[in-house]
């Protein structure tokens, strides 16, 4: 068949056009491409925190401003900590790179870009610790897996290790436990050593260290944050709840993240402690100087975090607490579980957390003295402490998703399934392999939670979002609770892209409306203000 | 390109055996210096590894946890995937360094037609791994009758189940024939997954065509070109025995299968392959989850600058006061 | 033959060559991945695309009209408009269905046939380019909701804050 000369086919065009250059990785730099990458910390945000080299610089920049020895100060870094992290020193070494690891990071399912593997993403620090602290690196180069550290290694550094959201899903499933977020936060510390953070993350850095919390809320602020949800409590109970700030000699100090006081719909979940703390009369304080659970220093520096962390056990010690509890929160709660002991206790001006409910010891938490919210909460309505009306849900149907860092860090999976089915009526479980220690993340960990990388961040999510679609579509689910503050803002986010039926909440919000509290009126509102659905109706039947 | 290289470099190596061995004659270099040059290296190798590595502190207790933590009485603990004790973090490991838990884990759902999720799994690299290194140890101890006198039962007892099938003689022992399928796979698998193959280094290829060839140079000697068994178990014992001895007439390919073992033992300690060490070491699997319960300390830990309550209050002391917040210096 | 039956019988090759050429647009070391990874919550961007595709392409078999198979391109443009494809990139995987059927069905479709086809096809990819606006003009009001998120409140609380001190 004779053809006319014809213009180029698309599938030619798109040979030519996408498929990307048929180079070995270590001969593909990384291209910062906009909606990937966050913004280069601001200079005054450095400086709050006394951080190295505070200038003006630019991420897209082709020159990043560095210090002359630049070179020698990262190599440096990276010998210090080989000797200083086992971990560290150790995935350097034994990986072989079998792929198990290859399709399990949500970055990777979502992008397709080779280095978002775990193991690619970890041999980009490889190569370079094989050149510079190994015979076999030293001598035989590339035939050995090693390269050398050149400003196009490091901006590859840069780049990728602000897209691993140090979740751990690859740790779960490598043989030798290898886990990129003990990579990934040696490379952070390696770039900060030279001012590289991102604004994002060295922002509510410098604020936490000076006010509190990440999003520099001042003390007289939290104190009137808090009292609008009190109003708003009051508008749908008639209770007004009356909880204090700073009071030396309460029993329990309550630490939540600062997403909790200001951002929807982290305060729908506050609403619901302070409902329940209420109800309970318990004899706890808030504080505005230890007012911050999350702690953006963690993915910083550990240095950065321990001088974050100090003021949990500080504000305890100073106000005479007896024990801490600590509110919904991902990351907060892998530092409390793992770190914060080693770091700033140990906590001996406390006691081994008891509930003075039900008079349950919290042996778990008998050196830490730290319980989690949940923990607490599962306690009491085993003892049947507290009175739930979960029909008040019966408009929503929920699931859970598992938030990273308290699955795979600290492992509380039935605390809050128990809670959730004793709130509500309708709970339907993801996909078993995207869930519990197999969760996937929501795409906004460990800081990239900003604006300008939102098509990463959709991609990220995207394992996520596709597993709560499913539900969506089998079971109507339309509410997916979780227990992280970044996680209520990050999932909404997420959900409005990619299954937009789907609203997001924290497990205390749906304690909050299942609450029966003493002498409230009829709710005919939810903790978001909304009417209802079906209590007037019921309310009709009955009589 | 790193696959060709690393085979390369194996045939050189079979060339030198070869060459030294049955051009020159050398079998004392081959029979005997280079075997205890090897042995030396790997002792020394693994021992410098291991103690290196131990020398990094574990400054935080990070263990990956894969189950329900410990917590309140009445719920039931993870003991084994998320352990609270030493004897499960035994038990954690034994299954990770015995049953390779982690890669057991390649669990996949499957959607198929119709309403019902059906749950497959990928568990190829999990078998092929398994397959892999227990065939690699029963050889290993098989091994064992070369270098002992009387040999223990035990090894006997293993060459006869190894040997179950009875076909042929001498016996077909079977681990070495799944040694050499299961890394032949393992080599496929690195060639036609793309991904893998775009993460591989001449450093992956080059044990899997050692290993190759040490199995078929094993199998070729029991099968097909026989050597004098008895000869070669007087070099074995006098090598055992700190008291060499190289008797003539063994064949050349008892030095190529001995001299690839050789560049495998001389090789391990500067490779990935001391994972095998490597793995018990691992702080993700071999610590407790009890971070909460009993206090972890960090040799190294330091004093940091904070800011102090003081300081805070210093900065907001009138805005506090206006809130009613309680100050300590009015 | 009916040009309905005919799409109808070739449906598996035209699928297959079609979901191959969508897949020449990754890296190689995805689309294998893509192509092989057949959970669809292990693998959500390949599933998407295909049942987006079967979805498609069933339209075109009934003839249905744009508004029809939208929902089906949105599930794969919403994919594509989050990852390294200029706007061109991300639609085109709409032409590369022209293409293909053309290659399979020249021997039994007359050009006016195939005209026809491409027509419907084209239609497709004015409404994929709808998609794909729609998809980012999300992100951005994503990105300044979220901005909003924290002002907003700001105001609301001032202004409350206000009204209670009067």
């Amino acid at each position: 068949m004779a053809k006319a000369k014809k213009p180029p086919k698309p599938e030619e065009l798109a040979k030519i056009d996408y498929s990307p250059p048929e180079t070995g990785w270590m001969d593909t730099p990384a291209v910062f491409k906009p909606g990937t990458f966050c913004y280069g910390a601001r200079p005054k945000y450095l400086e709050e925190v006394g951080f190295p080299n505070p200038r003006e610089w630019s991420s897209a920049d082709e020159d990043w401003k560095l210090p002359e020895n630049w070179k020698e100060i990262v190599l440096e870094g990276l010998g210090d900590r080989l000797k200083k992290y086992r971990s560290f020193h150790l995935f350097m070494d034994i990986c072989v790179r079998c792929g198990a690891c290859a399709d399990k990071c949500h970055f990777f399912i979502g992008s397709g870009d080779p280095k978002n593997m775990p193991v690619l993403r970890a041999e980009l620090m490889r190569s370079v610790y094989r050149k510079y602290f190994t015979t076999g690196g030293k001598l035989l180069g590339r035939h050995a897996g090693a390269r050398d550290l050149t400003y196009d290694v490091f901006k590859e550094w840069w780049y990728y290790f602000y897209q691993c959201t140090e979740c751990r899903r690859c740790s779960v499933f490598c043989p030798y436990g290898i886990d990129t977020a003990e990579i990934t936060m040696m490379a952070r510390e390696l770039v900060n050593l030279l001012g590289c953070n991102t604004d994002w993350i060295a922002g509510p850095v410098a604020n936490c260290y000076r006010k509190g919390n990440h999003l520099g809320l001042e003390p007289h602020t939290i104190q009137s944050n808090i009292e609008f949800m009190v109003d708003d409590i009051e508008e749908i109970t008639g209770i007004r709840v009356e909880p204090t700030f700073n009071r030396k000699g309460a029993e329990i100090l309550f630490v939540t993240p600062s997403g909790d006081l200001f951002g929807d719909p982290g305060t729908y979940t506050c609403m619901g402690y302070l409902m329940l703390f209420h109800e309970l009369g318990l004899d706890y304080t808030w504080s505005t100087y230890a007012s911050e659970g999350g702690n953006f220093g963690f993915f910083t520096s550990m240095e950065m975090a321990k001088r974050l962390n100090y003021k949990i056990y500080a504000e305890a010690k100073r106000l005479g607490v007896k024990w801490i509890l600590g509110g919904e929160c991902g990351h907060m709660w892998r530092i409390v579980h793992q770190y914060m002991d080693t770091w700033n206790g140990p906590a001996d001006f406390l006691e081994v957390p008891v509930s003075p409910i039900t008079g349950t010891r919290f042996d778990n938490a008998r050196a830490t003295k730290m319980v989690h919210v949940v923990e607490f909460l599962a306690d009491l309505i085993r003892h049947g402490k507290v009175n739930l009306d979960p029909s008040r849900n019966d408009h929503l149907k929920v699931t859970f998703h598992d938030s990273c860092n308290t699955s795979r860090g600290m492992g509380i999976f039935e605390e809050p399934r128990y809670v959730i089915r004793h709130v509500c009526n309708h709970f339907y479980e993801m996909p078993e392999n995207t869930i519990r220690e197999k969760t996937f993340c929501c795409g906004s960990g460990s800081g990239l939670n900003a604006g300008e990388n939102m098509e990463l961040r959709m991609r990220g999510g995207l394992p996520r979002a596709n597993a709560v679609k499913y539900v969506n579509d089998r079971y109507g689910v339309n509410m997916l609770a979780n227990i992280c503050a970044i996680d209520r803002a990050a999932l909404t986010t997420l959900m409005q892209y990619w299954v937009p039926d789907v609203d997001v909440c924290g497990v205390h919000e749906l304690v909050g409306n299942a609450l029966v509290m003493k002498g409230e009126k009829k709710r005919t509102m939810d903790l978001r203000l909304e009417p209802l659905p079906g209590m007037e109706e019921e309310e009709e039947e009955e009589e | 390109m790193g696959a060709l290289l690393s085979l390369s470099v194996v045939i050189v190596l079979v060339l030198i055996a070869l060459a030294g061995v049955g051009g020159a004659d050398l079998t004392l270099l081959f029979g005997v210096v280079i075997p205890y040059l090897a042995v030396a290296t790997f002792l020394a190798g693994v021992v410098y590894r291991v103690v290196k590595w131990a020398r990094s502190p574990v400054p935080f207790h990070i263990p990956t946890t894969c189950g329900q933590q410990k917590s309140l009485p009445w719920i039931k603990h993870s003991r084994l995937e998320n352990p609270s004790s030493t004897i499960g973090v035994i038990g954690r490991m034994a299954l990770e360094v015995l049953l390779f838990r982690s890669l057991f884990r390649n669990l996949k759902t499957e959607l198929r037609e119709g309403p019902r999720l059906v749950y497959g799994s990928d568990k190829w690299l999990w078998l092929a791994g398994l397959v892999f290194h227990w065939s690699f140890l029963i050889v290993l101890i098989r091994h064992l009758r070369f270098f002992t006198h009387p040999v223990p039962s035990l090894v006997f007892l293993i060459d006869s189940v190894d040997g179950f099938l009875q076909i042929g003689s001498p016996h077909l022992l079977m681990t070495g024939l799944l040694l050499l399928l299961a890394v032949t796979y393992l080599f496929l698998r690195r060639v036609f997954i793309p991904q893998v193959r775009y993460i591989s280094l001449p450093a992956d290829y080059f044990p899997l065509f050692l290993i190759m060839a040490i199995a078929a140079s094993g199998i070729l000697m029991r099968y097909f070109y026989k050597v004098d068994i008895v000869k070669v178990k007087e070099l074995t014992m006098g090598l055992a025995s700190l008291n060499p001895t190289v008797p003539e007439g063994i064949g050349t390919i008892f030095y190529v299968h001995l001299f690839l073992i050789c560049t495998l033992f001389a090789y391990f300690p500067f490779s990935k392959l001391m994972h095998m060490g490597g793995v018990f070491l691992s702080p993700t699997r071999n610590l407790t989850n009890n971070s909460r319960m009993e206090r972890h300390v960090n040799p190294w830990n330091y004093p940091v600058k904070v800011h102090t309550y003081e300081e805070y209050e210093e900065e907001f002391r009138e805005k506090m006061k206006q809130a009613g917040i309680p100050v300590e210096k009015e | 033959m009916e040009l309905k039956d005919l799409l109808s019988q070739k449906k598996t090759s035209v699928m297959k060559r079609w979901y191959d050429l969508i897949m020449q647009t990754y890296p190689a070391e995805t689309a294998m991945f893509l192509q092989a990874e057949k959970d669809p919550f292990a693998n959500p961007v390949g599933s998407t695309i295909y049942r987006g595709m079967e979805g498609i392409y069933e339209g075109l078999l009934r003839e249905t009209d744009p508004e029809g198979v939208s929902g089906f391109l949105d599930s794969i443009i919403r994919v594509r408009a989050v990852q390294d494809f200029t706007p061109s990139e991300a639609v085109s995987f709409v032409f590369l269905l022209k293409d293909v059927l053309r290659e399979e069905l020249k021997d039994d479709v007359d050009p006016e046939g195939l005209l026809v086809l491409g027509s419907r096809i084209d239609a497709l990819a004015l409404s994929a380019f709808d998609i794909y606006v729609r998809c980012r003009e999300k992100l951005y009001e994503l990105k300044a909701n979220e901005l909003r998120n924290w002002t907003s409140k700001l105001i609301e609380r001032a202004a409350k804050a206000g009204g209670r001190g009067q």
